[in-house]
């Protein structure tokens, strides 16, 4: 249970909104040409870090557009929060 | 077995106000090198290591736990057994498990108090009526008891439920499986620990992995908090934590771990002799024999390691729980918790051998892993030893996730286990 600081509508409760797992995992350019062990990498397989991780979030029941987070995912401390495409402001 | 508990030996320490009990297990330090070393000393950790010495006669066996034993998801969960799951493979693992269920506490000569008190499914929509419909018929193809309950019948089994048709959620029918029932959680984890150490298992608590060695693609053993441990076989058994495990060798895994609550309230007389589990509001209940009522809530959406969750999670659950049993609306609510789950995308475990020779990965279980701990131990071992999966835990393979083989429970078990 935390606040997020929703990049366009400010400190909202974390229950406004949606997780939508591992941030930066590009979609293949050629879904068409990948083997099938390419494509269960891009689908399923996720790093799933205890510690420092980069996600997707979505503020659902506020202003409905999609951003990033990096979140310790050992204690739930908000690291730092940015617009989807800009790069991550921590390493 | 020696130091066989039984009535005598209960009338022996009486005299003695029970002090002089032997200890369950041994406590020691780790060897330089073993056959196999099991990562996670929770029940299906120590029921893998148990049946790896029992049934496959291996001698030089570790179970490592970074904690104590049994202190992890084993004593976090709400010990609800059933094997009436939709698919085939589901069925068989799930079944499998529930047959060990039945004779475990003889098998072991340990009190697991497996009570067969039957587990109900409610519908409360036609989409529900439907899919448990075609549940209970897809289990009695597999040999797996089930009946269909009409809403007279689901409040004639349970009464205190509320069938009125002007709640928010009607309850329109309901499945019961009468084998299904509840374990008592420690003692699976104890029983197995004590079966295990008899039969020569090292149990080594308080130790954590932090590390996996390799030699190409070969493992070499474990960096732990107490030494390097040589071993050429590898079982991860690490539950909310088997991602971790896996970073560690390189290699990845379809998992996401997240925070599962679970709550009971005060002790009161027996009101509920069943487990009542409604997958659409999302609120199971059932009672120890303690008297307090056990109630499982629903994980939160974000992956997180915290054993926290959510507080609208549990208020979520808590006003379906009211809605279904008004007579619970002043019930005290006396510990809330949470256990972190790994969750695989199609809600199946995965028992299966990876690409890195002797590594090994029982994990995925989600949210309901508990009730096949004995059938989970039992494959796990089978696998371990022959390097081959067993028929039952075949489809469970990692390889799913390529081949698109998936075992789909989601959908079909929607979200309690």
């Amino acid at each position: 249970m935390f606040v997020i600081n929703c990049p366009y509508c400010g400190v909202r409760e974390q229950s406004e909104f949606k997780a939508g797992g591992e941030a930066h995992i590009v979609r293949p350019k050629q879904p068409t040409e990948l083997s099938d062990d390419q494509w269960a990498e891009y689908l399923f397989m996720r790093k799933n870090i205890k510690g420092v991780q980069f996600e997707r979030w979505i503020h659902t029941h506020g202003c409905r557009k999609w951003f990033n987070m990096v979140r310790d995912t050992s204690n739930d401390e908000i690291k730092a929060v940015y617009k989807m495409g800009e790069k991550p402001p921590i390493e | 077995m020696k130091n066989k508990y039984s009535f005598f030996t209960l009338l022996k320490n009486a005299f003695s106000y029970h002090e002089n009990w032997e200890k369950a297990w041994k406590d020691p330090e780790p060897k330089k090198e073993y056959e196999v070393v099991i990562i996670g000393g929770g029940g299906h950790g120590l029921a893998t290591a148990y049946y790896l010495a029992k049934k496959h006669n291996l001698k030089n066996i570790a179970v490592v736990e970074k904690g104590w034993i049994g202190g992890g998801n084993t004593g976090r969960n709400t010990t609800i057994i059933r094997s009436n799951y939709l698919w085939d493979a589901s069925a068989g693992l799930y079944d499998h498990a529930l047959k060990i269920w039945e004779n475990l506490s003889q098998e072991l000569n340990y009190n697991v108090m497996f009570s067969q008190r039957g587990v109900m499914n409610l519908a409360h929509n036609l989409q529900d009526v439907r899919d448990l419909k075609r549940r209970t018929h897809a289990n009695r193809l597999n040999g797996i008891d089930a009946v269909y309950l009409n809403t007279e019948e689901v409040k004639k089994f349970c009464p205190i439920i509320n069938t009125s048709p002007d709640i928010r959620y009607p309850v329109l029918g309901g499945t019961l499986q009468r084998r299904a029932g509840t374990a008592r959680h420690d003692a699976v984890a104890w029983g197995y620990a004590r079966g295990a150490d008899q039969m020569g298992v090292d149990i080594i608590q308080n130790c954590e992995v932090k590390g996996i060695k390799r030699n190409g693609n070969d493992v070499e053993g474990i960096e732990t908090t107490k030494g390097f441990i040589k071993t050429k076989k590898i079982g991860v058994v690490a539950a909310g934590h088997s991602s971790v495990i896996a970073n560690m060798a390189g290699l990845r895994l379809p998992l996401e771990s997240k925070p599962l609550q679970a709550l009971v309230s005060e002790p009161v007389k027996p009101i509920i002799d069943t487990v009542v589990m409604s997958n659409a509001v999302h609120a199971y209940v059932s009672q120890s024999d303690k008297g307090e009522l056990v109630i499982g809530a629903g994980t939160d959406d974000y992956i997180s390691y915290s054993q926290k969750g959510s507080h609208e999670i549990v208020e979520g659950t808590l006003s379906a729980i009211l809605e279904l049993y008004p007579i619970f609306s002043r019930m005290r609510m006396l510990r809330q918790w949470g256990g972190i789950v790994d969750i695989c995308p199609d809600a199946s475990p995965i028992i299966s051998k990876t690409t890195i020779k002797g590594l090994y990965f029982n994990c995925g279980w989600g949210t309901g892993g508990f009730k096949a701990t004995p059938g989970s131990g039992d494959l796990f071992a089978h696998t371990i030893a022959n390097d081959e999966p067993h028929k039952l835990n075949a489809a469970f393979n990692i390889n799913r996730f390529v081949s698109g083989d998936l075992v789909d429970e989601h959908g079909a078990a929607a979200v309690a286990h």
